[in-house]
């Protein structure tokens, strides 16, 4: 009993006995298993594995395409222009976004081929992208990232994710294994339709001459708070151009809208097309009636072309959801998704030191 | 003993803006890391997230502002000298990172060239456009993040194990008193009858 006592440990004069040592080291032992496992559960990997991620997306490229660091992981290889658009204030009735408003507002924007790969030799039949920001970096932002093919591929995480690893360029062919893609196919019929939608459109001869669609649906919303879904796209007004050969070199798309953009502005008639309730704003795979309500809201210049260059369009994430007021997202579950991905590939590109452009817009002989 | 130190208190403003800012900052930090890790929802978490961080602004730097006016009350006898100083630290380090981790959250927007959109406000950029500023920002914000869940972490389990192992009413300093009225009349009748 005496030997007992003189043990009795303390802390700073207070007492300490073993009910209260282990209920402190219970409470402090619950206290960090639901704190801790909290943060590991809503960051990863606790219950992760099963769900799909920004990580998960950044992963599989590398794994398709390879590791480029300081390259977007998707649509690597571009070239980033300049110019503006001119309003014609027939948008109002639609949003109230500045934007729409009579007169000018300047665009960054960036041509760009799909996958991670920022040397992909250029192909014809390469879906073609081109990414715009509408008056960059101000309050009043407008972003988008569209493609020259009507409608998307897929209309759900899961669909893009898988037909990202389908297309896997098989080692000795360099081409994605036909059998993954056929299985893929079958699996997702969406993006068979999708596919046969966007063959009814054959790639124009190049970048400059090119439609591109924003693909997902978003809502405008005007001064009296009336919302109409919507989706946009650039009409080119440049002749569609003879079919080309594909010219010289692992650039000559690219080349040639340097060539194009040297030789006079390159314009686009920017277009709304006005969804009906029977539309549905969640699957950018269906193309909408042609018979639908277009309006168009003015022209879209792009005038200047520079390699990419810190400053220029390479240090813009063409995220679609960065929309100035009078722009809504859809419920499409795709712009989160994307809007998600982007940032995700933005946050790892923009710390890393990328080698030159492939595109250089100075080795372009006049 | 444990009931005389119990009543020494933390001023009634300098509790209400501890369990304000707790709840808060617990939701920034799990919304936050929901939101590096999600797709459907990333949008939806991101607006959120930017809410919570400016009200966890906005309420931090009055917390600072109040914590000058209101000085904390005496220590339990049970904090020993070389806590004292890892506390002082630790609590100088809490504020710093709560004030800083919004701020970073902001500026980072503007190098990103992204407008400020906080649900209907439209704040101005706190930083020039620059994508390299923008990583630094970006990873910083992160690395914040964790320093502050292991601050919180500390902070928690040192409440813990003063208030569970050394009884000495750590926690009751930051409690209300409205239940600890109940909880006295409840054990004790001679209260009850005072009143």
């Amino acid at each position: 009993m005496t030997k007992r006592q003189r043990l009795t440990p303390s802390w700073a004069g207070a007492p300490l006995d073993r009910r209260g040592v282990l209920l402190g080291i219970a409470a402090v032992g619950g206290f960090l298993a639901v704190d801790l496992g909290a943060v590991l559960y809503a960051r990863g990997p606790v219950g992760s594995s099963d769900r799909l991620s920004p990580q998960t997306f950044m992963d599989a490229f590398r794994r398709v395409h390879g590791s480029h660091p300081g390259f977007r992981r998707n649509h690597a290889k571009g070239v980033a222009l300049t110019g503006y658009f001119d309003s014609n204030g027939n948008g109002m009735q639609l949003s109230r976004a500045t934007v729409f408003r009579s007169g000018r507002t300047s665009v960054m924007g960036r041509f760009s081929l799909p996958g991670g790969n920022p040397a992909v030799p250029d192909e014809l039949a390469t879906p073609r992208g081109l990414g715009l920001a509408f008056g960059y970096p101000g309050a009043g932002q407008w972003r988008t990232a569209m493609l020259n093919t009507p409608v998307f591929s897929d209309n759900s995480v899961q669909g893009f994710y898988d037909r990202l690893l389908a297309s896997k360029p098989v080692a000795d062919t360099g081409k994605p294994d036909p059998d993954a893609m056929a299985q893929f196919l079958s699996a997702h019929p969406e993006t068979a339709r999708a596919m046969a939608t966007n063959k009814q459109h054959p790639p124009t001869s190049g970048f400059g001459n090119s439609p591109y669609y924003g693909l997902n649906a978003f809502y405008l919303v005007n001064a009296a708070g009336e919302s109409t879904p919507v989706r946009w796209s650039l009409e080119s007004m440049a002749p569609p151009g003879a079919p080309v050969a594909p010219g010289d070199g692992p650039n000559w798309l690219f080349d040639n809208a340097i060539r194009d953009v040297r030789s006079g502005p390159l314009r686009w008639r920017l277009l709304m097309t006005v969804g009906e309730p029977q539309d549905d704003v969640r699957d950018a795979t269906i193309a909408w009636p042609p018979e639908r309500r277009v309006v168009d809201v003015g022209t879209v210049v792009l005038d200047s072309i520079d390699s990419e260059r810190a400053g220029n369009a390479r240090d813009i994430n063409f995220d679609p959801m960065v929309l100035p007021d009078g722009i809504e997202p859809s419920e499409d579950p795709l712009l989160s998704a994307r809007s998600a991905v982007y940032a995700a590939s933005f946050r790892r590109r923009s710390g890393e030191t990328a080698a030159p452009s492939a595109v250089q817009v100075n080795a372009v002989a006049l | 003993m444990t009931d005389t130190q119990a009543t020494v208190r933390f001023h009634v403003s300098a509790r209400i803006f501890h369990w304000l800012t707790a709840v808060l900052v617990f939701a920034a930090l799990i919304v936050g890391f929901a939101l590096a890790n999600s797709l459907a929802d990333y949008a939806t978490l991101l607006m959120m997230h930017k809410i919570i961080g400016a009200l966890i602004l906005v309420i931090v730097i009055a917390r600072v502002i109040n914590r000058l006016r209101h000085h904390p009350p005496a220590w339990p006898a049970t904090v020993g000298p070389w806590e004292r100083r890892v506390v002082v630290v630790s609590e100088r380090l809490m504020y710093a990172t709560l004030v800083a981790q919004p701020l970073v959250g902001w500026a980072m927007l503007g190098a990103a060239g992204v407008p400020v959109v906080i649900g209907p406000l439209r704040l101005p950029a706190i930083a020039p456009v620059d994508a390299g500023l923008y990583a630094v920002l970006r990873n910083g914000h992160s690395v914040l993040a964790y320093m502050l869940v292991v601050v919180i972490a500390a902070h928690v389990s040192g409440v813990l194990l003063h208030t569970l192992t050394l009884r000495d009413g750590m926690l009751n300093r930051m409690t209300f008193r409205i239940r600890r009225h109940e909880v006295a009349e409840r054990n004790d009748p001679l209260t009850a009858q005072r009143r």
